[in-house]
Order: structure tokens, then sequence, then C-alpha cells
């Protein structure tokens, strides 16, 4: 009886998790993507790189500037959104949590697939963050999508 | 009988009365610094107070000297863009209104007005014998319908003394690149953006409804200035240019970070009308003491720019974001000081990885209406501590100031709205 309530109870969580990918994206529904030392080790190198000079070693931004990567919807959040902010940039001036920013965050689509999933799964896991990885699939996949377009 | 009685009880009640008064006065000699000096290191002698803590983000503030005090809010806080203070004598000063639902950071007081901006007009306001504002829901418009991009947005203001108003009209771009802040992106030719923002124009104190057709632009070329005052000893403006960041970050085969965290230099220039302080085609060098080619219009960062374009007359370190500038003219701070300018260098974000610099208010000396000597740090560690000096850990930020009737210095902060006045105590 234990067992079967067991495997129901694994089914039904394992269906929420699946839906919830579904509506999420319509991009292939990846499994999320364990996040290894390597992938940590070249993320922190590219965010070194592109990433630092504006949104800080610790990640917590420029108050009135840049917006902070820590504890925010924005990293946290719907995958598709955070791989467009680097592709497309963001300059809309949008509220952030309850912030206005002033800096226009230039596009980073010159950055390889690989480059932002690392990157990416570096933030999200980075500066107190705690999420899944981000695939070279699913940023393929988007980057795909908005060339359609 | 009764009548004798009663002059010597009057005589005796008016040596008192005198005494206590002229002891009051003693007393009074001025407001005293807090004890810890509100967690600021100065130089000896002097000290300062806490004049209010109003937690919202105070910018640019102006004194009365009936100590009235009107301070702008970058944003708006209870439909309130300007916060009106009433000092007491002991110096701290309690909030009594407020006015003016817009946010921004230029106030400034002339000839029996108070002049406010948002970041897109400049209203003024009529005030009474007392300084006070008569009727604050219905400004003047003096400027209107002025650029306003998501960056370098604010209007700092000030006026001269022949019916001038000076706005600074910030640029929405760090460098006129194709692709702003973009890796590599080139300079746009010419750079349109001139025509209406990057410079400081002139309009007049009491013409209404100005705009860019009634303006005068007086000077070009000068990415954005917050800090700026008009120097009264050489009758001329003088500002603060925000010098231009990510060298690193859009040409990496050209600067390394170092050098990007060192250059360009924060420059205080002295302005005529028509100069041209050169961005976005050039900076200023403040370590080679050179203008050099900027990189998104050709230069490799060796290359000397047309000499047409303005010098600074003083070049500070780069990043550190002056966001106020006095020319002292008061008579309590020691003889060099007189005329001398304080900065109040808001705090850098662009120097990262390497550390941040500035979070403290520096005192430039002048001599016969001209800088002499070196600059000095007068008022440190408005962040709390060295290791908070960045501009998501600083406890405070400075930004702007103004001088006291008694000649204290008042400095703003628009981290925490920390009010702080310095006074001189030793004699």
């Amino acid at each position: 009886m234990k067992r079967v309530l067991m495997i129901l109870l694994i089914l039904t969580t394992g269906g929420i998790k699946l839906s919830a990918q579904t509506k999420g994206k319509k991009a292939p529904a990846a499994k999320p993507k364990v996040v290894t030392g390597a992938v940590m080790a070249n993320g922190k190198k590219i965010y070194g790189q592109y990433c630092l000079a504006c949104h800080m070693a610790d990640g917590a931004g420029v108050p009135n500037m840049n917006p902070p990567l820590t504890k925010t919807s924005y990293v946290l959040g719907d995958k598709t959104r955070l791989i467009n902010v680097i592709l497309n940039g963001l300059a809309t001036g949008e509220e952030i949590d309850g912030e206005t920013y002033t800096n226009i965050m230039p596009p980073h689509n010159f950055l390889k697939d690989q480059e932002i999933a690392d990157v990416l799964s570096f933030v999200r896991n980075s500066f107190g963050n705690k999420a899944g990885g981000i695939s070279v699939a699913e940023v393929k996949a988007i980057r795909a999508k908005n060339t359609k377009k | 009988m009764k009548k004798i009685l009663l002059i010597p009880v009057l005589l005796s009640a008016l040596v008192f009365f005198t005494l206590y008064a002229f002891k009051d006065i003693s007393a009074l000699g001025g407001p005293k610094p807090d004890a810890d000096n509100v967690g600021l290191k100065l130089p000896e002698g002097f000290g300062a107070l806490k004049v209010a803590d109003i937690g919202a983000k105070a910018r640019h503030i102006v004194v009365t000297p009936q100590g009235t005090i009107y301070i702008k809010l970058a944003r708006v806080k209870d439909e309130k863009g300007i916060i009106v203070l009433k000092e007491n004598s002991d110096g701290r000063a309690q909030i009594t209104g407020g006015f003016g639902n817009y946010g921004g950071t230029g106030i400034y007081m002339k000839d029996g007005y108070l002049y406010a901006s948002s970041n897109k007009e400049v209203f003024r306001y009529k005030l009474n014998d007392k300084n006070e504002v008569i009727d604050p829901n219905n400004p003047e418009i003096i400027v209107k319908g002025l650029k306003m991009g998501r960056q370098h947005e604010t209007k700092s203001i000030v006026l001269d003394n022949d019916g001038n108003l000076y706005v600074n009209i910030g640029v929405p771009s760090n460098s006129c690149q194709v692709q702003d802040r973009g890796l590599r992106s080139p300079g746009i030719p010419g750079c349109p953006l001139l025509d209406s923002a990057a410079g400081i124009w002139q309009f007049k104190k009491d013409k209404l409804n100005q705009s860019y057709s009634e303006g005068v632009r007086y000077a070009t070329g000068l990415r954005n200035v917050v800090g700026l005052d008009w120097n009264q000893q050489n009758n001329q403006l003088y500002v603060m240019q925000h010098g231009r960041d990510n060298l690193n970050s859009s040409w990496p085969e050209i600067y390394d970070t170092k050098e990007s965290a060192e250059l360009p230099a924060e420059c205080l220039y002295a302005l005529k009308k028509g100069d041209n302080a050169g961005w976005p085609f050039m900076y200023y060098d403040g370590l080679q003491h050179k203008k050099i080619v900027a990189p998104e219009y050709g230069g490799d960062k060796k290359k000397e720019a047309d000499p047409k374009y303005l010098d600074p007359v003083v070049a500070y370190p780069a990043h550190m974001a002056p966001n106020g500038l006095l020319f002292y003219t008061g008579n309590m701070f020691p003889e060099k000081y007189k005329n001398g300018a304080f900065i109040a260098f808001h705090g850098s974000w662009n120097r990262a990885p390497e550390p941040q610099k500035g979070f403290f208010v520096v005192f430039q000396p002048f001599k016969n209406g001209k800088p002499s000597g070196d600059w000095e740090i007068f008022a440190d560690n408005f962040a709390g501590t060295p290791e908070k000096a960045s501009m998501n850990k600083a406890d405070h930020r400075p930004c702007g100031l103004a001088q006291g009737a008694d000649g204290s210095l008042y400095v703003t902060d628009d981290a925490k709205g920390t009010i702080y006045r310095i006074v001189y105590n030793k004699k």
C-alpha cells in the first residue's frame, strides 16, 4: 500500500513538473541540467569577462543603474525571458522588483550557445541563488525562434 | 516702601536675565557636532552633526538664512518631490512639509525664488521675505520639454547674476555608440545626439515656458553634469563632468580592466559660452594629462584629440561620480577654504573588478580664481567602512552640497537620506 502511494506521489509530482515545463516554454522540454563544476568554472570566466563590470563581482548590481542578479525572478524565474535578456539585452527601463535602473544592457548575442548556457547556469547558482542550470539546447532553441521571427 | 523694595528686585531680575541671555548666546555659538561626527572622518577642528534622516533619495539641497531646508528627491515620496525641513537652534531639523509632485535633482535659490527641476522641466516658486514658498502648488514653468533618456536624465541647475538659468542636459548614451555600451560598437558619425543633449543650456530665469528654441546651447561635449556651481569670484560657470564608462567592456583589445578603472578622468571645467569639452569624440586621460581620441571614433588610447576641445581645470580619478560642486564663500572655515571648491563624489561602480573609489567630499583649493594646490579628501567614510565603499554596500552616498548662513557645509545622502552639517569648532 505504502509503495503504491509512493509511486502515485512520484507520478503526480513528476506530472506537475512536466506540465509546468511545457507551459513555461514551447521549446523542447529538456531535463533540468545538472550544473557541473566545469560549467560553473566556465560560467564564472564568461561572467568576469562580460557581466562583472556592471553587475559586480557579487552579483549585487549598482543601485539605480544596473539591476542585481540576486533573489530576482528575472534570474530565478522563466528561463526564456532570462535567455532573451542575454540575446537581446534589456533597454525598456521597466521596474524590476520595485526599482528602476538607468543603464542599458546591450545585446550579448555574440556569445555562443555554450557560453550563454554556462554563464546563466553560473548566475543561477551563485550569489546565494539556487536554481536549475540552463542547457545549450534551451539557448539554441530560443535563439532559433528569435531569428525565425 | 513697596516701591523701594521693587527697584532692587527689578534690578536683580534685569541682571539675571541679561546674564542668562548672554549665557544663551555663548551656548549657541553654533550647533555642536555629534560625538561621533555622524561617522565621518574630517580634518582636525571640524565636526559634523546629523541634521535629519529623511529616509528618501536626497539629491541637491538649499539652506535659507532662516534655517529652512529644501531637498530635492530623486523619486517622489508620498506625492512630494521637494521636502521642507525647519531647523532648531541645536541644528536638528524636522520635516514640516513638502510639495512638487515630481522627482529630479536640481534645486537652487536666487533673488526671491526657489528653482527646482524635474527630469524634463524647470519650475520656480516665489518666496516670501522669510524665504518660504508662497504657493507650493502653482509654480511657474520656466523651461519645459527637455529631452530625458533613461540614463543621465537629471537636470542640474544654477543661476548667474545676470538673469540667466543654466541647465544640464545629460545624454542618454555612454559614448554615442551605434549600440550603447555594446562590444566593439563604433561611434555614430557626428553624434547627432549633441543637438539636444550632452551640454549646458542657458535660459532666461524669468521667461515662462521656454524650451530648446528659446534656449542657448551654452557649452557642448559634456556627457553628463550633476555637480555645478556659479563661481562668484570669476563670475563663471564651473561644472563637473561624469566621464564615460566601459572602456574595457566595449574595447577589451585596447584597454585592460586596470586601465578601464583609471580612465578617463572626472573633470572640472570652467565654461565660457561656446565651449566644447569633446564628448563623445575624446576623453581626458588624467594619467598622461592628454586629450585622447575615443576608441569609438578611431582612438587607440594614444592618439591625441583635436586641440580645439576644452581642457579641464582639474582632473580627478576616474568614475568617482561628482554629484555636488560648491564654491565656499563662508567665514566659518579657516582661510584656506575661502573661495575653494567642495566636490561630493557619489562613488564609483565602473572600476570593477578593481576596488571602487569615491564616497567622500573633496576640497579643491583655489587662489585668485584658479585651482591652486592639490585636492584633498575633506569628508570621508560616508560608506561606513573602507570595505563598504562600493555602490551596493555603502551606508551613505554623498550627493548635494549647500552652504549655511553661518558658513557650515551641508551634505545630502541619496542612499538613506541622511543630512549632514559640517562645522568648524576650533578657535
